[in-house]
């Protein structure tokens, strides 16, 4: 086999065991695919009407319902990359981490099984959440081709925050502080246009909304579920996808590599 | 070092370490010769682990010359991980798999292919008797069914060089027999291995040679009987009932230690039956009472007592025996 075919191959034991990870802690994997579907229900039949009935004259639960799946689906991504910066602090504050290092692998693979495997994982939540939203009577009138660049920005958009709390995961000294961190991700999609129009906030915070990067992707994500253009939004969102990616996974790959230098006792 | 025989399993020369301002390794210079094994002894802080972390390519040697296997270390870290394995002292095992699984992994990141990967898992479930819980998750497992997996997933490549960093820490004595026996088994085989421990009577049983590391420093090296017979420190602690008895047992045996305290005379001496018969002749015709007795063989704590020339970790009675150690 050639080096790739090795790397290809390496990554894919990996993923293997980071989906069977996923599998024998039920617990968290229930956790974080079902915290967004509960938060749905919350979200649409709690605050749904109040919140619909802001959106304008003659809205109610099911435009809101409607609204807020974006939203939905962007939790969904910020809850399950919490489970991947859990999954990083384990193995790295583990004594298995050692054993592959002194392995003739592939070394980028050990991160590459927890990117790939949280990629699968979210796209599984986002498929069951998309389901329940259209039981409870979500209405699109996107097309396929929507569909696509919908699913598209928001793909981008979690790779980036799974190398995010890949980094997280490896900069955290255990794995209470892995899981904790990530929930920063979940305070600014509250401070996103992810469940309120940033137009109904008080200027500063507005600004704050309008400026940070969960409100340009839950735009583009909306736009395209109703059909709409979405023009800047879109460039926004990518861009900002492709930083994030870009700086944490530089970030990731120098605490991977410098661990070395450290001893454990 | 030159002029060396075979071309050893193991070459590491002037290996120096710090971390921060604290010195781990000066200068740690050892050979292992294929297909032996050399127990490297030292207690806790001694730089064992260290070392065993800059061989097996998981830490960066500040300086010095490393070669496994024809593999030099700093160079070609990929082929000297090719033909090593290495067990930690913690276990380097996947708790959310089972122990099939967990030499599954192995043989994948081996590149085995299915057939051979699967022949090798259950030759080693076989090997190391834990067939039986092969389909259990590891968090069922004992302290030693883990250890024993875990060397069996260092043995899924049929490593040429093993590392093993404190293998019997931690386990009951029966465990601790079975991974004698496996080791022993794997030198014959003609596996080269490299172990630390704390324990001399484990480096006495296994090792082919000993190196003694103190605070970064190899202070002893060679056979384990050499190195014993190098060591004073074997003693017979007599025991009397007033110290009566313990004056005139002092006045008789002018080489031995009074401690008034507890009544203690330490007799040095080297552990035979003749020597002992000797002895107790000797107390018996100068009609002197003696309550109990009880024999001190050399141990870690004499090694270093001898070879360092400082108390380790000195028990209270050494204070009184400083007439048994030429120094």
């Amino acid at each position: 086999m050639t080096r790739l075919a090795y790397t290809f191959s390496d990554s894919r034991v990996m993923l293997r065991r980071n989906l069977k990870h996923q599998l024998r802690y039920p617990s968290m994997t229930v956790m974080l695919i079902g915290m967004p579907i509960v938060l749905l229900l919350v979200f649409v039949y709690v605050f749904g009407g109040q919140l619909g009935a802001g959106l304008g004259a003659h809205k109610g639960r099911s435009a809101y319902l409607n609204y807020v799946v974006p939203g939905l689906l962007l939790i969904t991504v910020a809850s399950a990359v919490q489970g991947t910066s859990i999954m990083v602090a384990m193995d790295m504050t583990g004594g298995i981490i050692d054993r592959f290092r002194t392995m003739a692998i592939a070394r980028a693979s050990v991160l590459t099984g927890h990117v790939l495997g949280s990629m699968l994982q979210i796209l599984a939540g986002v498929g069951i959440l998309v389901g329940v939203a259209f039981g409870l009577g979500f209405h699109s009138s996107a097309s396929p081709l929507h569909w696509f660049g919908a699913i598209g920005i928001l793909g981008l958009f979690a790779f980036a925050l799974i190398w995010l709390a890949v980094a997280l995961g490896l900069a955290a000294k255990s794995v209470e502080t892995a899981s904790n961190t990530p929930i920063i991700l979940l305070l600014l999609l509250f401070l996103s246009s992810g469940f309120v129009s940033t137009a109904t906030m008080p200027a500063g915070l507005r600004q704050f909304a309008e400026y940070q990067p969960f409100t340009p992707v839950a735009d583009t994500v909306r736009g395209l579920l109703s059909g709409a253009a979405v023009g800047d939004h879109a460039v926004a969102a990518i861009g900002w996808s492709i930083g994030i990616a870009v700086l944490a996974y530089l970030w990731a790959n120098r605490l991977y590599n410098r661990r070395r230098a450290t001893q454990p006792n | 070092m030159t002029g060396q025989t075979s071309a050893p399993g193991i070459v590491a020369r002037d290996v120096c370490k710090s971390f921060g301002g604290h010195v781990a390794l000066d200068k740690v210079s050892l050979a292992v010769e294929e297909g032996t094994i050399l127990a490297l002894l030292g207690p806790n802080g001694a730089g064992k682990t260290t070392m065993v972390r800059i061989l097996s390519t998981l830490i960066p040697a500040d300086s010095g010359f490393m070669r496994i296997a024809g593999h030099d270390v700093v160079t070609d870290p990929d082929g000297v991980r090719a033909v090593i394995g290495v067990t930690g002292q913690y276990s380097a095992v996947d708790n959310l798999l089972t122990g099939t699984e967990n030499l599954q992994l192995m043989t994948d990141l081996r590149h085995l292919g299915r057939e051979a990967g699967r022949r090798r898992v259950a030759e080693l479930l076989e090997q190391f008797d834990l067939t039986a819980a092969a389909q259990k998750l590891l968090s069922t497992y004992s302290g030693g069914m883990r250890r024993r997996l875990d060397l069996a997933m260092t043995l899924v490549g049929k490593p040429r060089v093993i590392f093993l960093d404190e293998p019997t820490t931690g386990l009951d004595p029966r465990s601790r027999r079975t991974m004698w026996h496996i080791i022993r088994e794997l030198a014959a085989a003609g596996v080269t291995i490299l172990l630390t421990t704390q324990y001399l009577d484990e480096a006495d049983q296994l090792a082919d040679r000993i190196a003694v590391l103190d605070q970064g420093r190899i202070v002893a090296e060679g056979t384990p009987a050499g190195l014993k017979g190098s060591i004073p420190g074997g003693h017979v602690r007599l025991h009397f009932a007033d110290s009566h008895e313990l004056h005139s047992a002092a006045e008789l045996l002018p080489a031995a230690g009074p401690d008034q305290d507890q009544l203690v005379l330490q007799v040095p001496a080297d552990g035979t039956v003749d020597s002992l018969r000797e002895l107790l002749d000797e107390l018996h015709h100068a009609r002197i009472e003696v309550d109990r007795l009880s024999i001190h063989t050399p141990d870690l704590d004499d090694v270093f007592f001898a070879v360092t020339g400082s108390h380790v970790s000195a028990q209270p009675y050494q204070e009184s025996t400083p007439q048994g150690i030429p120094s």
